[in-house]
């Protein structure tokens, strides 16, 4: 910097407070609030022990909500993503009860491996089918939503696919209730996730062109930028951020049904908007993605906590959430 | 911030001392001392205007001068951070968003502001649909929405779809729509911009005939011949600071041109400099053919400015689309250097050297959401790090670069693209295009919404441009612009090229009657 710029310029990196963004600013403050009201509810809320907690069980939603932050960015919209879930994370299990490898490190080294690829090809069909299909995204991956909830289903016949060896079990788990430093493995995976994306988001040319697509993509076209690669690019990125959430699923649990992921797309896709991203398109804000998905599991944990609201009406006020976190996100559009 | 009116010492005929002459129609809205700041930044200082019944009142000022805004306060759409606004001389605080149609105040905007999946019908009568017991009337919409643009002389079907328009098309709806609303007072912010010298002839006609039956009308326009032509009075504003307001009878172009810059301007155009006949050819384009245009062939020389001159809609961006490899070729060649462009393939013509400018900034050209730094490097994101990383010091020095080179004036530097002036929104266009530093440069309407000082920048800057070996193609409906740059100009009509003027043949009644159909050569 330094020497080439301008008198005009040197005045700018001087902040005025109204020139803070408010929508990125938005759910870190809806965050304390919540931390605010959680305390009033219940003394042993605001405990680290349980806020390590929330963050640990809100790992998932907030991995899957990273990938969705790519791919709303870039104007579209992923809904297969739970049914991925189940599907990556049946297969997964299926292959380290097949026995293939017989040392159990590396069969879990290869199942993630195969996690990965699989999540990696299910985002690339649906990107494939969204951009060379010309198919709207949210038919398309309704479409995928189905097939992947489908196969599902057909691999456990209807039932529970469990992971069978003591051995790969006892090995694995410390990839979910294992603790680093005193933090837990899945808020550290969160957090490397996070960063990885915030990096390739603002530093990265590809960030730029998802969000030069995403706010118009005639203008990236015109500008040559190869549109429909990089919405595909933005659906495989998803994919992957499923496979990583897979990764720390089956060590949790050790088991798949039909039912695995239900709803966590409405999850994901809540946690970005609530994250201030805009769902049309053109602005990403995956740091407050991570908030969101923390505020979700936040919400729950002090309903649970306190004994006037009933749990069983956690989804209503998630449902509730999303819609008030639009309309925030609208005024604040209008003030500034 | 007081301020007081730079227009200095001279006769100044103050827009309060001539309300008190009476002989034209009484004031029906005026602005006094009116102020707007966005955050912290003062737009508008203290301006007074004033518009009276059945007058052209023409606002004029350079890009950034603060016309769209003092359009936004006098019709609702921004409310005045001071002063007043008095309605048939009583203070009024205008409803937002277009609620002043109420009012009979109505607003052709800079920006078009047309929801692009309806028809222009629907459009016309958006908000006020006819129908009877809860029924549309569509029969009727469609009959009044026929006649007012036949009224406007334009050939635009009823039924169309907004988005299937050109932007020409676009502008006469939004005119069309502005004229059908019964309005006593019509502000329309460059609403000319875009339109050909026909389409443009019908809007004055119009405009004059309302007039006379009372409507008031304030028009911005950076065309200083049609200001001069249609305007009763001249309001001009430099720096967001009124400057003077007088008849139009008393002012001629070169003397509003220099109110609004504040100087003399010297020759708008530059010395023409030929390419020598032995010059390498840099791109020859053979027998092609798109979905409009027809076997077309030309060449362009290195160090050329070649014109491209046509009605609107005579295939010409079409044409210059097709080469940059943005709109599919249905036969034909495309020759960089003596490379053969692949079809459809606007990263190769990209990487080949050949950089196009768009004429349709809103849509095709800039991020209105995103800041100056991303719309300028968006073209260009390899030369700023490797490995796909983005280097933040690199991009802003590009920006400043850009800023210093083609006089990109925002009073915040952080401010997105959709809030900055047309003008300079046209000026980060034309940057964002240079920073590929093309071999060839192909300019759909350079100087679209851009004023007379920034103008004179610009076409020296082609010029130079040419100087240096950069070959450049202009396609512009403002004749006298192509003729003053390009010592070629080849004319299309109805998808072809029907004519290539050299030398002497160069003046408008040629152009015109080969873009007219009156008179054609078969071109080699
Ligand atoms: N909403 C806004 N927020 C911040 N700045 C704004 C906003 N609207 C306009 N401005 C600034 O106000 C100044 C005047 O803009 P305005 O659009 O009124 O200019 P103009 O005279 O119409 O210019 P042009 O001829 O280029 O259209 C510009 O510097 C612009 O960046
Ligand atoms: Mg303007």
């Amino acid at each position: 910097m330094g020497a080439n710029v301008t008198t005009e310029d040197q005045a700018e990196p001087k902040r005025r407070w109204q020139d803070v963004d408010l929508r990125a600013v938005a759910p870190f403050v809806a965050l304390a609030l919540l931390l605010l009201l959680g305390a009033m509810v219940n003394s042993n809320f605001i405990s680290l022990n349980n806020l390590a907690n929330v963050a640990t069980r809100s790992a998932f939603i907030a991995l899957i909500a990273v990938g969705a932050t790519f791919v709303i960015s870039s104007g579209d919209l992923d809904l297969s993503v739970g049914s991925m879930v189940a599907f990556v994370a049946s297969l997964m299990i299926l292959f380290m009860n097949s026995n293939a490898i017989a040392d159990p490190g590396m069969m879990i080294a290869a199942a993630m491996l195969l996690a990965l690829v699989v999540g990696a090809l299910c985002g690339l069909a649906n990107g494939l089918i969204t951009t060379v299909g010309k198919i709207e995204p949210f038919i398309a991956t309704l479409g995928t939503m189905g097939i992947y909830r489908g196969l599902t289903t057909w691999l456990s016949q209807g039932g529970a696919i469990t992971l069978q060896s003591a051995e790969q079990q006892d090995l694995y788990r410390p990839a979910y209730f294992g603790v680093i430093l005193g933090v837990p493995v899945p808020i550290i995976v969160v957090l490397a996730v996070t960063s990885v994306a915030a990096f390739v988001l603002y530093r990265m040319r590809y960030g730029r062109h998802v969000v030069a697509v995403g706010s118009n993509p005639n203008v990236a076209r015109y500008s040559g930028i190869k549109v429909d690669r990089v919405r595909t690019t933005a659906f495989v990125i998803q994919g992957v951020c499923v496979a990583i959430a897979v990764m720390l699923y089956v060590p949790r649990l050790g088991s798949t049904s039909a039912t695995t992921g239900i709803l966590w797309e409405l999850q994901a896709i809540t946690a970005v908007v609530i994250g201030g991203t805009a769902l049309k398109g053109g602005a990403s804000r995956v740091w407050g993605t991570i908030c969101g998905a923390f505020i979700l599991e936040l919400v729950g944990n002090i309903m649970l906590l306190s004994n006037f609201i009933s749990e069983y009406l956690i989804g209503a006020i998630q449902g509730a959430i999303i819609i008030i976190a639009m309309l925030v996100q609208r005024s604040l559009v209008r003030k500034s | 911030m007081e301020s007081e009116p730079v227009g200095g010492g001279d006769i100044v005929l103050s827009a309060r001392d001539q309300s008190v002459s009476g002989a034209q129609g009484d004031v029906v809205l005026s602005a006094q001392r009116v102020s707007k700041s966005f955050g912290g930044v003062q737009v508008l200082f203290s301006v007074d205007f004033d518009l009276r019944r059945g007058e052209i009142h023409a606002l004029m000022g350079e890009n950034g001068a603060g016309k769209s805004t003092l359009v936004k306060v006098l019709s609702g759409f921004e409310q005045p951070t001071s002063g007043e606004i008095l309605l048939d001389g009583k203070p009024v605080k205008l409803p937002p968003n277009g609620a002043a149609e109420a009012l009979g105040i109505v607003v052709i905007h800079q920006e078009f502001n047309l929801a692009e999946h309806l028809t222009v019908t629907e459009s016309l009568f958006l908000a006020r649909e006819v129908a009877h017991f809860g029924l549309l009337d569509r029969k009727y919409m469609r009959r009044e929405t026929r006649r007012v643009l036949d009224m406007l002389g334009s050939h635009i079907s009823e039924n169309a779809v907004i988005g299937s328009l050109t932007v020409a098309d676009k502008q006469m709806v939004e005119i069309a729509k502005a004229i059908s609303r019964d309005a006593r007072i019509v502000f329309m912010d460059e609403p000319t911009a875009v339109l050909s010298r026909g389409e443009t002839e019908a809007l004055f006609k119009q405009v004059r005939k309302l007039r006379d039956l009372g409507t008031s009308f304030v028009f911005v326009s950076h065309k200083l011949d049609e200001v001069t032509e249609l305007s009763d009075r001249v309001t001009v504003l430099r720096d967001g600071q009124w400057v003077k307001t007088a008849p139009t009878a008393l002012l001629d172009g070169e003397s509003i041109a220099q109110l609004m810059v504040g100087r003399e301007l010297s020759s708008l155009y530059p010395q023409k400099s030929e390419p020598n006949v032995d010059e390498a050819r840099v791109l020859s384009v053979v027998g092609l053919n798109t979905a409009h245009v027809r076997d077309a062939h030309f060449d362009l020389r290195r160090g050329e400015i070649l014109g491209f001159s046509g009605m609107i809609g005579s295939g010409r961006s079409e044409l210059m689309e097709a080469i940059a490899g943005l709109y599919p070729r249905v036969s034909g060649e495309v020759r960089i250097g003596d490379q053969l462009m692949p079809p459809g393939d606007i990263q190769a013509t990209k990487a080949a050297g050949l950089a196009y400018m768009t004429k349709d900034r809103k849509s095709k050209g800039l991020l209105l959401g995103s800041d100056m730094t991303s719309n300028l490097t968006l073209q260009s994101l390899d030369q700023h790090g490797r490995f796909g990383y983005l280097s933040p010091a690199s991009e802003r020095k590009a920006l400043a670069r850009a800023r210093r080179r083609f006089d990109i004036r925002v009073r915040d530097a952080s401010v997105v693209a959709g809030r900055m002036s047309g003008g300079n929104q046209q000026k980060l266009l034309l940057a964002k295009v240079m920073e590929i530093t093309p071999k060839i440069l192909i300019i759909d309407e350079p100087t679209r919404g851009i004023d007379v000082g920034t103008k004179q920048q610009i076409y020296h800057f082609i010029a130079a441009l040419a100087r240096e070996g950069c070959s450049i193609i202009v396609v512009s409906s403002e004749m006298p612009e192509i003729i003053g740059l390009c010592t070629r100009i080849v004319v299309m009509r109805a998808g072809r090229i029907v004519g290539v003027l050299e030398g002497d043949e160069i003046n408008e009644q040629e152009i015109m009657r080969y873009s007219a159909g009156l008179k054609q050569k078969a071109v080699a």
